[in-house]
């Protein structure tokens, strides 16, 4: 009995590194010590009460920031571990194995685990403010997208101490990703998590588009509309298209691991392209999702800093529509050694150049934005001038990859590496890091301090060109990815050194961002005012953090910028009267999608180790839960008239 | 029982502009409308994907059984005719939902239910009888792809059972209100779409199977 228990164990567990046992101490540490403190300051009901019930879009986004950002600090150590393993040359850091498992699960977590949550971090705290609505169209869903995300990445995330980690890369190709090559439960992992985590993504991109579409405040014409909400419409456009592609892929490949079906394998008629086909249907759409929210940011922050209206701004929604349909177009691009005839490969090398003509017209219309205007050089700002040129080099080494011939050499090389992270970096996480400290004040009510902001800002955008300007090098030189060591004499080694310096640098800027952030909650200067950087759209126009009905009185937009207008332009007399006060009609916090994301997890937990009682169970629940909803008549309540009127006079707005 | 005649929430009041009144637009049934015709296109991509993986596929017999050996005639053009018309008694149900008569509601409901559990028992039966013959999903690749695409479009017909029967209960409870209305017209829409996909199973699948 007792071997058998030991067996099991040693199984379950993941067992014989150092690292790991290390983690395994600090994961037990710091559960203990949250639940000690939780437990300490009597926090259980408000964490229940406050957060994990909550339908506000508002708080929903500041948890949705809180896990992008303990998400890209789980990915950049593994970046950091496997820039460690590569500084010099026949290094054995990390054993090949463990190596294959970090690098899965940094491309893993910093698409899906960081990135999309960075973005919906943004979607949840700023469209409903900018477009003058009090919730989501579907409030309800919108935490069922969050407890899904959260408990799919804690899914992938447990990984590293319970059974394995996935080792087949991220975008995981069978016949490699197949049971026959890949046995053990880190494959699973990978699969289940996703398909989770998708599920709250397509939601996602449902309910923002349904919000944008139907809840705009009166006056806010499609053409009103600013230019962050127009980027997240299209954006949730691309989610709803594309989302699908990736849960067929991972569904079918699942069923092969499952029951030894026949999709991708190499006997039995099975065709490991048409997996690849699809994931990359899903995966190239996948990077306008996370690029194109940067871009929205982008465009906020450029007016705002230079306190002039967007240059072109009908040119900007027609670049931004047209990426979102030609990013359907290029798929076959990751893969043009696939062989196919040059015909296709043609197709497909034009229409990914193409894409750099409507991003272009977004370069220069930023450009145009600052010429003669007053600019102010603040953080938000500081990132937006610094993803210009990174992200133009970084467009420009696309270029150079989507001509097919000349791809021949570079694919899968580190010059294909040092391209996709100068793109996602300087364009996604700038962007996202803009994003956050531009609406930092509407989600806390104060300022991210400047100083120490400038600082980070310094280390990661230097120690990111130090990182990765070498590793275009290292791809002509002939490095490819995922090789976990390399010998000496093929003088590899000195830039690779000069590129861990860089990573390392990175990491350092990362630690000064975390400690900004803790050291302006004490002293950061707060914002009383709602509107601290003089902004122009209507989140602005609300106090700061904003209550949780957001408009007391719901706004009439006469033109773009409405705030500035309200502002400066809009004599008293002339302002549209918005009558008196009604009761605001909001809807209940609900348990539910906390325990329905607990059963999703309890499922796939199940799943992952073919334990069927435990993965049935879980979906059982799930179905309770849909019906016990489905019978639900009175999910909303009334905010009452005197209630509303008390907090407006709190806030000094009465 | 005889309620009011509620408008199609698909044509209601549009969005929040008109929306001041309650200060909230939950009770808005064209923005439920609006969300599920969003959840429908994304299923539609879903199949789309498993379509093509089919048609892909459905060549790599790997030597077993060809989509012409495996095909029952009878058996899909009965799933095919009790699908099609259940389609038309559904439609029949929203025309009594639309004049506020709950019991006649409920009662194409209930024929509507039975002809879809007629279609879902037939194919059922179909993939009983195929994987007793050792045409199972692990035979082929062409066989995975079949049981797969066919039978994802079998759980959506079998949890549209699921989720209207729930619904009659609700009518039967509250009659016909603008909730009650809004949500089996909701319904009714994802019925007709799981219509209009068997109908590409009944051609790219089983048609196509039988020519080549």
């Amino acid at each position: 009995m007792l071997e058998q228990v030991k067996d099991f164990a040693s199984h379950f567990f993941v067992t014989g590194d150092p690292l790991i046992y290390g983690a395994d101490v600090s994961i037990v540490v710091v559960s203990l010590a949250i639940i000690f403190v939780l437990t300490y300051f009597k926090r259980w009901g408000w964490l229940w009460r406050e957060w994990l019930t909550t339908v506000d879009h508002k708080r929903i986004g500041i948890m949705y920031l809180i896990a992008a950002l303990l998400m890209l600090f789980r990915g950049g150590v593994d970046g950091l571990l496997m820039r460690t393993q590569l500084a010099l040359p026949n290094l054995h850091f990390l054993e090949a194995e463990h190596y294959d498992q970090i690098f899965t699960t940094h491309g893993t977590i910093m698409i899906l685990f960081m990135a999309m949550p960075f973005i919906f971090a943004l979607f949840n705290i700023v469209v409903p403010l900018q477009i003058g609505a009090r919730d989501v169209a579907f409030p309800y869903l919108n935490a069922i997208s969050f407890w899904l995300f959260f408990f799919g990445a804690l899914l992938l995330n447990i990984s590293f101490v319970i059974g394995g980690s996935p080792d087949a890369g991220w975008v995981s190709y069978p016949p490699l990703a197949e049971l026959g090559f890949d046995p053990g439960p880190g494959e699973n992992f990978y699969l289940l998590a996703i398909l989770i985590s998708g599920i709250g993504s397509v939601a996602t991109g449902i309910n923002f588009m349904a919000t944008i579409l139907k809840m705009r405040a009166p006056g806010m014409t499609l053409m009103r509309m600013p230019m962050f909400t127009w980027s997240v419409l299209v954006t949730s456009m691309i989610i709803i298209f594309a989302f699908p592609a990736l849960t067929v892929a991972l569904a079918l490949l699942f069923i092969d691991r499952l029951v030894g079906a026949h999709f991708f394998t190499l006997t039995g008629g099975g065709d490991p392209m048409q997996f690849v086909n699809l994931f990359w249907i899903w995966g190239h759409p996948e990077v306008y999702i996370v690029i194109l929210p940067a871009f929205g940011v982008f465009s906020e922050v450029v007016a705002t800093f230079s306190r002039k209206r967007l240059f072109g701004y009908s040119a900007m929604v027609a670049s931004l529509v047209l990426i979102g349909i030609v990013s359907y177009l290029v798929w076959v691009h990751h893969f043009f050694t696939m062989g196919a005839s040059a015909d296709v490969n043609t197709f497909f090398a034009i229409a990914s150049m193409v894409i750099a003509i409507p991003t272009g017209v977004k370069i220069f219309n930023w450009l145009f934005t600052m010429y003669k205007g007053r600019i102010r050089m603040t953080m938000p700002m500081l990132w937006t001038i610094a993803f210009v040129p990174c992200f133009a080099i970084g467009g420009a080494t696309g270029v150079m990859l989507a001509v097919a011939p000349a791809d021949y050499q570079y694919h899968n090389s580190y010059f294909l590496i040092a391209h996709f992270h100068q793109v996602l970096i300087g364009g996604v996480v700038f962007g996202m890091l803009a994003g956050m400290y531009y609406w930092w004040p509407k989600m806390f009510g104060f300022k991210l301090d400047e100083r120490i902001g400038r600082w980070a800002f310094w280390f990661f955008n230097i120690g990111f060109y130090v990182c990765f300007m070498p590793q275009y090098a290292l791809g002509f030189m002939g490095m490819t990815r995922r090789m976990y060591t390399y010998p000496e004499g093929l003088g590899w080694g000195p830039l690779n050194f000069i590129s861990t310096i860089g990573a390392y640098m990175m990491g350092i800027g990362f630690i000064i961002l975390v400690w900004d952030i803790v050291y302006s909650i004490r002293y950061g200067e707060r914002d009383l005012t709602g509107d601290p950087w003089d902004g122009r759209t209507l989140e602005w126009s609300l106090p700061s953090p904003a209550p949780h009905y957001n408009f007391a009185r719901i706004p009439v937009v006469t033109g773009r910028d409405a705030w500035w207008i309200m502002k400066y332009q809009m004599k008293p007399e002339e302002r549209p009267d918005l009558g008196p006060i009604r009761p605001i009609h909001m809807p209940k916090n609900s348990g539910r999608p906390f325990i329905m994301g607990v059963a999703f997890f309890v499922s796939g937990f199940g799943f992952v180790f073919n334990w069927f009682v435990p993965a049935i169970a879980g979906l059982v629940v799930v179905v309770l839960c849909l019906i016990l909803r489905s019978f639900e008549y009175d999910a909303e309540y009334y905010i009452p008239v005197h209630e509303i009127e008390e907090t407006e006079a709190a806030l000094g707005r009465l | 029982m005889s309620v009011a005649v509620h408008p199609n929430p698909s044509h209601g009041p549009q969005g929040a502009a008109v929306e001041t009144e309650h200060g909230h637009e939950h009770d808005n049934g064209s923005l439920y409308v609006l969300g599920f015709w969003l959840f429908i296109i994304q299923d539609l991509i879903l199949f789309s994907c498993l379509f093509a993986t089919y048609l892909v596929m459905q060549g790599r017999t790997a030597g077993g059984p060809t989509p012409k050996e495996l095909f029952d005639v009878p058996g899909f053009s009965w799933e095919t005719f009790l699908l099609l018309t259940s389609s038309f008694t559904c439609g029949l149900a929203t025309f009594q939902l639309r004049r506020g008569k709950a019991a006649s509601t409920i009662g194409w409901l209930v024929v509507t239910v039975l002809l879809g559990l007629g279609f879902v028992g037939l194919e059922a039966n179909e993939f009983v009888t195929n994987a007793l013959e050792g045409a199972t999903m692990q035979r082929s690749g062409f066989l995975s792809a079949f049981y797969t695409l066919v039978g994802t479009h079998g759980c959506h017909v079998s949890l549209g059972i699921g989720w209207v029967i729930l619904l009659m209960i609700q009518l039967a409870r509250r009659g016909v209100t603008p909730v009650t209305f809004r949500k089996v017209f909701i319904w009714s829409i994802y019925w007709h779409f799981l219509d209009i996909v068997w109908v590409f199973i009944y051609t790219a699948v089983y048609l196509n199977g039988l020519a080549r």
